[in-house]
């Protein structure tokens, strides 16, 4: 068996994150298993630009953002076991992991961070009528293709769900020589961002067509085309509006499930909303000792603010490790308000000295409204903003002072006023 | 001529319409901001955009290393310079920032690596 002070579970940009900052506080002993070959997860396939405007003020692309990381922990001593998979968590935070060199591996950790990324949600969920033809797959798969294994997966493109990925990949396809013919949008509105819906889609000519799904897919063995239809108010659609186009190729851009086996396996308590695990500002679970950060926690919009999310996680688990965490915390829950969907953290330890940023989504769009923070009834922060849209992380900040006034019986909530 | 846009300034997204002639631009309407009449009057003069694409590499681990214009192009040039990347093969190893395709088609852009291979 071995032993480490903390193990890092993913080395996406939340654990690279994580571990770097835990090393920055004085931890010495910490191992990063990741599953696939290299480090840097997602951010290696999104070869578009748009990272890292936050948090290093330039425009990058997902690998050269992930590339000022993985060069950081080269530098370090910090274990990297990449092709390793994690199997179990046990509540004495024993880690078991696999991979081709060490076999089977028993790791006994004084504190871990989960940093597992998201997943894309598959066909099996959406219920689509039809065969098991090839070339049907998510927007995520299709960007593996073409960007990193290097061959088009198609030639007559349909995309359901107008998420960023799927925006991003009309324009990639496009750029390649495919015809994307629609990207069919449940949704009376795209959860992508407008910049995309512009360059990716508006630029080419594609057709977005809001309030339309694809209803059934057509083809044996390889795809042939698909049904698209309308739907009504209540997301059912309506046969009167069918219509068959033709395609080869079906891409699925229809929303991400934070990757939590491992997280309830240990028996940790999960956001029914985020379907990540409920933790405090610190991104400590309930689970002392077990951390989680970035889109295992729950799915964002930017990668900068993974990584500072991941920075906290790291300085929580390097505190818990060093016995500088708060033996007796006293938690608020927060609450949601008018139009907000949920808040990370969901809970606050008032014992914190520092400033507390809760980042959360809205569940519609909103039009010149008020994001505003009550604490014990009181208006701590009323801010103004031309837009709110669900496809975009707001945050409200809970000052120190107004932290310390607080007791085990406060009330925070965050709303929209219109 | 008129032509309706879409801002792409700010996540308000308004939508912005132009009034032009082949010479000048007589008018922009629509926007809320002047960030909005500065996009709007680029996009009819000199509309440009990054691209990112990926190169096929020779002799190295993974079949394609991932590229990027190191500024701008004109809009309609995106095409054109697909074409030349497409028919570039670079030979391994291939280092983040190395220039792939100097000066692109004349556009002052060159395309660089943005991963190591």
């Amino acid at each position: 068996m071995l032993n480490y002070d903390l193990v890092v579970v993913g080395g996406g940009p939340a654990g690279m994150a994580a571990a770097l900052k835990a090393r920055e506080c004085g931890i010495e002993s910490i191992i990063v298993l990741e599953r696939a070959e290299t480090l840097g997860g997602i951010l290696e396939q999104c070869i578009h630009t748009g990272f890292g405007l936050h948090y290093f003020g330039e425009e990058l692309s997902g690998p050269e953002y992930a590339a000022k990381f993985i060069a950081q922990i080269e530098k370090t001593d910090i274990v990297v076991k990449t092709d390793t998979m994690v199997l179990d968590i046990s509540d004495n935070n024993l880690v078991t992991a696999v991979n081709k060199n060490d076999g089977l591996l028993k790791i006994q950790a004084k504190a871990i961070v989960l940093a597992m990324g998201c997943r894309e949600r598959p066909r099996g969920a959406l219920e689509i009528a039809g065969t098991r033809a090839s070339g049907i797959m998510t927007a995520g798969t299709a960007q593996k293709y073409v960007n990193l294994d290097g061959y088009m997966p198609g030639k007559k493109v349909v995309i359901l769900g107008s998420g960023d990925i799927g925006l991003i990949m009309a324009r990639r396809m496009t750029l390649e020589g495919a015809e994307v013919k629609v990207v069919c949008e449940l949704m009376p509105y795209s959860g992508g961002l407008t910049r995309n819906i512009v360059q990716c889609l508006d630029d080419f000519g594609i057709p977005l067509r809001l309030s339309t799904t694809v209803v059934e897919t057509h083809g044996k063995e390889r795809l042939e085309g698909v049904t698209i239809a309308k739907v009504d108010e209540n997301l059912q659609p309506i046969d009167s509006t069918r219509e068959y186009i033709e395609c080869d190729t079906l891409m699925l851009s229809v929303g991400l499930i934070p990757e939590n086996e491992l997280t309830k396996n240990v028996g940790i308590g999960i956001d029914r909303i985020t379907s990540g695990a409920v933790v405090d500002e610190m991104r400590q679970t309930d689970h002392k000792g077990i951390f989680a950060c970035g889109n295992v926690l729950h799915v964002h919009d930017l990668v900068d603010y993974v990584t500072l999310e991941a920075q906290l996680a790291g300085k929580g688990a390097a505190d818990y490790i060093l016995g500088n965490s708060d033996e007796n915390p006293c938690y608020v829950n927060g609450t949601t308000g008018n139009g907000v969907r949920y808040l990370v953290p969901q809970r606050v330890n008032i014992n914190n000295k520092d400033d507390v940023k809760i980042y959360f989504r809205v569940g519609r769009v909103f039009k010149n409204a008020k994001v505003v923070l009550e604490v014990d009834g009181n208006v701590i922060s009323s801010k103004k903003k031309v837009k709110l849209a669900p496809g975009e992380m707001e945050n409200v900040v809970i000052p120190a002072a107004v932290l310390s006034s607080m007791t085990a019986d406060s009330s925070i909530v965050v709303r929209v006023e219109e | 001529m008129k032509r309706d846009l879409t801002c792409v300034a700010c996540p308000l997204g308004c939508p912005i319409t132009v009034e032009y002639t082949d010479t000048e631009i007589i008018s922009v309407t629509g926007n809320t901001c002047k960030r909005g009449e500065a996009y709007a009057k680029t996009e009819i003069t000199n509309p440009t955009r990054s691209l990112t694409s990926s190169v096929k590499v020779c002799g190295g681990v993974l079949p394609v290393v991932p590229v990027k214009s190191d500024k701008p192009v004109p809009k309609d040039m995106l095409f054109d310079c697909m074409k030349e990347i497409n028919s570039v093969c670079v030979k391994a190893p291939v280092k983040i920032g190395q220039v792939i395709i100097e000066n692109i088609l004349g556009t002052g852009a060159n395309i660089v690596a943005t991963n190591n291979d």
